[in-house]
């Protein structure tokens, strides 16, 4: 059964579901593991979040279900179309294909974009398709470049010949193969700036490595492929983000998954990935003390969660980390960095973090 | 003035006449000066402090006889800021011999409070009206009274001689008055100006409708519109009755007035007969804290000893003072008269229990009408009553409005912003009767900012609030469960036709199956919590 197929299938299963629960005459319901924090186990073994065995029941006849009910019948029609017809459509596209006034009400199907990606995620948990497989992307948001040859869709394509802005990195990294890899490790930074002042530096070049990054949370698309380079090449991959309690997040999805996907975490998920910077260490001795922002109660009570968390709790190094964080009570950019200079960071702090195994794993 | 035109002066008499000339002026004058305290402000406000005199007079007077007050009030344009005052009762009359007297005491006030519940506080007497007439017109005011079927109806035609503050009776004559056993009918034409609105005649007349379920009332203004606001019941008011004044509510001044008035022999009488609550025991306590004899005359009581006196007064438990003086409109008839004047949907009235504040007696009631045809998107009307007399003037300053804003409406289903009057679709009414309502002005307007007293009022509010929030939570849950039970109504071809597509099965057969478990399920659904 080709691939294709079997996506299709699981959602008409997952619609003669319900026809049967009407025709016999029951509440329709759709049964879905919980996702969301209560539901969420970090796996000590594999070292990643994976999803509990919490089931819930979303029924038809349930003023706070129905809406939702719908939703999820409605995107599993969507996806279903978009399959049989060999189309993909963005996270956006499926927001305007559900989005209608429902006839004889004032409802509107899904009013919020939000909705409607919730369902998808769900529909992934009560199909275990993947929403690559559901023919659904995320926007495509991301660079890269680096000593690297890949194939994708019968082009070959040099990370390294492709000028100012990089290779952009799709939202679907499932098919491309790796041609050449030649480098000595992945350096990820969470700030699309960043990457751009490290390129034009020939960070890369120099340093032979491979520079990648999103802007803020970190798509699925280049957690694939990070995941897919780690695995399939055994690159060390180095991640750079804010000294932020987002920032920390943004580590810890990349490492350990994240708690919306815990259901796919096996496929996202990279133990071996170490956080480089900005460490509370590196205010004083890269002398960032001037370019400090004060935490806001956000911020703090971000910290504390993030502290408490099952796979923050035990790691001593990370709450020495953590600690140090509130105390300091002040974060700081990684632009902070070019109060020095504007190549300070490729010329000397970058380099000398890495020389010095400068990490928190 | 106008009189004193028509006189011819010779030489012989012109300096006695300038005598009476200035005096003359002088009263009328003191009068002018004094307008605002009078409620004469202005020509719009003279209109309607008459009508409220004329009109407190006749139910005072109705209800004196313990006759439903049939009363007629009717304003007549006769130039363009000319108007005459017509108000006809059918209350007792007035004797041929005592009508010129009643109406011709000019800013004639008693010394001491008086200490039962009554509209007249309020007044100021129906002769500064006449007065103001004459001075504005030089009108007399004509005035038609019968006391019974036996007597013919007299008229007379009436002055104020200022010089002498004395009636000046121009006309009298005995007339046929068809259709009318006993009353009194006056017309006072006057300076004034006639609009609609919130201080208008016609909202006092609406108010006073509320405030007096037991009367009817024929209004016809100067546009010759006709109202008639029918009894909301045939039950005469509980009469008020008079009490003395307590120790615990007389100020210094006032206690040293009455010692000097009191026809007591002794201090020991002088205090068990003039005030309430005091026994001779109490009585006694407070001499010897005083240090004055029981025996001492009041009269003899020096300044100094008054003052011990009042100080010992306060320091003495003194039992309240009795409180079945007072006669509040009561809840049921107060909420008929709503329904009667307010095209709303939900009434609600309350009356507190009587309570004191400085010795004196007094009592709130509220109500609230929410709902129906009442504009939505305004604030709130407060209608503001004292001793059944609506205060139409002032409520900013009024107790009534501090307590109103100062209650959290938010929590009873109306919408309030900071430091003001709720708004929504209702009308808030507060009255109090007391045997003094203490006001904030002489112009008796505005209710004093007593704390017992803005503590009553506020849980009078709050009460009738709670009322008004479990009706506006009714009728929201019930919107709810009709919007609810119509949600599926579009939820279930939607559904059916999605699984359709998704699954080939057969739309209408899908629709209704989930239509049948709907009706099944129903009645849970409209329970459940969205």
């Amino acid at each position: 059964m080709s691939e294709k197929k079997k996506s299709a299938d699981a959602l008409k299963e997952f619609g003669e579901k319900i026809v049967r629960d009407i025709k016999a005459g029951k509440n329709p319901a759709i049964d879905l593991l919980v996702r969301g924090l209560s539901n969420v186990e970090f796996d000590k073994k594999s070292k990643t979040l994976i999803l509990g065995k919490k089931m819930a029941q979303r029924t038809f006849f349930n003023v706070a279900h129905s809406k939702k009910f719908l939703q999820t019948v409605e995107v599993a029609k969507i996806s279903k179309d978009l399959i049989e017809q060999g189309k993909h459509a963005s996270l956006r596209d499926v927001f305007y294909m559900a989005k209608r006034t429902i006839p004889n009400t004032k409802i509107n199907l899904v009013d919020e974009q939000a909705e409607s990606d919730d369902v998808i995620e769900d529909l992934e948990v009560i199909t275990t398709l993947s929403r690559e497989n559901l023919n659904v992307n995320a926007n495509k948001n991301g660079s890269v470049a680096g000593n690297v040859i890949i194939e994708d869709r019968g082009d070959t394509i040099d990370w390294s010949k492709m000028g100012s802005g990089g290779w952009s990195i799709p939202s679907n990294t499932e098919e491309l193969k790796f041609k050449k890899v030649n480098v000595k490790y992945i350096l990820y930074m969470e700030k699309a700036a960043v990457w751009e002042r490290l390129h034009e530096d020939k960070f890369w070049e120099k340093q032979n490595c491979i520079i990648m990054s999103s802007q803020g949370q970190t798509t699925r698309g280049i957690r694939r492929l990070l995941q897919r380079l780690y695995e399939e090449h055994k690159l060390p991959i180095y991640v750079l983000t804010d000294l932020d309690p987002w920032g920390h997040y943004i580590y810890s999805v990349i490492k350990y998954g994240s708690i919306n996907l815990a259901h796919i975490s096996e496929r996202m998920a990279i133990p071996g990935v170490r956080y480089l910077g900005i460490r509370v260490g590196d205010i004083d001795k890269y002398g960032l003390r001037k370019n400090l922002i004060q935490l806001n109660d956000n911020d703090t009570k971000r910290l504390k969660q993030i502290m408490e968390y099952d796979w923050f709790k035990d790691n001593k190094e990370w709450q020495k980390e953590f600690e140090a964080f509130k105390k300091l009570n002040a974060k700081a950019e990684i632009q902070a960095l070019s109060a020095q200079g504007i190549s300070f960071i490729s010329n000397k702090y970058l380099p000398e973090k890495i020389k010095n195994q400068d990490f928190l794993d | 003035m106008a009189q004193t035109k028509e006189k011819v002066a010779t030489t012989k008499i012109k300096a006695q006449e300038l005598a009476k000339e200035q005096k003359q002026v002088s009263v009328s004058e003191f009068f002018l000066k004094n307008r605002h305290l009078l409620g004469f402000d202005n020509p719009l406000k003279a209109l309607s402090t008459t009508v409220k005199e004329l009109v407190d007079n006749s139910l005072d007077a109705c209800e004196e006889m313990s006759v439903l007050p049939e009363i007629l009030v009717e304003l007549r344009q006769t130039a363009e800021n000319k108007f005459v005052i017509i108000v006809e009762d059918n209350g007792p009359g007035i004797t041929k011999e005592q009508l010129p007297n009643v109406f011709a005491r000019l800013l004639y006030g008693s010394k001491f409070h008086s200490m039962k519940q009554g509209r007249g506080q309020q007044g100021i007497g129906v002769s500064a009206s006449i007065l103001y007439g004459q001075l504005t017109t030089g009108k007399p005011a004509r005035i038609t009274s019968r006391i019974d079927v036996k007597h013919p109806a007299n008229f007379i035609e009436l002055r104020i001689n200022t010089a002498k503050n004395e009636p000046d009776v121009l006309t009298e004559k005995e007339i046929e008055w068809l259709n009318k056993e006993h009353g009194i009918r006056v017309e006072i034409e006057l300076e004034g100006k006639y609009q609609k609105g919130k201080l208008s005649v016609d909202e006092y007349m609406k108010q006073s409708a509320i405030s007096n379920p037991h009367a009817q009332f024929t209004y016809i203004n100067p546009l010759k519109e006709r109202i008639t606001y029918k009894r909301a019941t045939n039950q005469m008011p509980k009469p008020a009755k008079k009490i003395q004044p307590h120790p615990h509510g007389i100020e210094l001044g006032a206690l040293m007035q009455m010692m000097k008035a009191t026809k007591a022999k002794t201090m020991l009488q002088f205090l068990t007969n003039e005030f309430s609550r005091v026994s001779s025991n109490v009585a006694h306590e407070i001499l010897t804290k005083a240090q004055i004899k029981q025996e001492t005359k009041p009269v003899d009581i020096a300044h100094d000893q008054a003052e011990k006196l009042f100080k010992s007064i306060q320091e003495t438990k003194i039992m309240a003072p009795p409180t079945d003086c007072l006669s509040p409109i009561g809840e049921e008839i107060l909420t008929a008269s709503l329904k009667k004047e307010f095209p709303a949907e939900f009434f609600a009235s309350t009356t507190r229990s009587p309570s004191v504040y400085r010795g004196i007696p007094f009592q709130v009631e509220a109500a609230i009408a929410y709902g129906g045809s009442l504009p939505k998107e305004e604030l709130v009307r407060l209608v503001r009553f004292a001793n059944k007399v609506p205060l139409q003037y002032q409520q900013s300053a009024c107790a009534t409005t501090r307590s109103v804003i100062n209650t959290v409406w938010r929590n009873y289903g109306l919408d309030q912003s900071k430091g003001a009057i709720p708004s929504g679709p209702a009308v808030i009414v507060v009255h109090i009767v007391s045997v003094w309502v203490p006001f904030t002005s002489e112009s008796k307007e505005a209710i004093a900012h007593y704390p017992e007293i803005i503590k009553e009022i506020k849980l009078a509010v709050q009460e009738v609030g709670r009322k008004l929030y479990s009706f506006v939570r009714k009728t929201v849950r019930m919107r709810e469960q009709k919007e609810r039970a119509s949600l599926f109504d579009g939820y279930i071809p939607e559904l059916a036709s999605t699984l359709a597509v998704l699954t080939g099965a057969k739309k209408t057969e899908l629709e209704e199956k989930l239509k049948e478990r709907l009706k099944k399920d129903l009645p849970l659904i409209l329970e459940q919590q969205a």
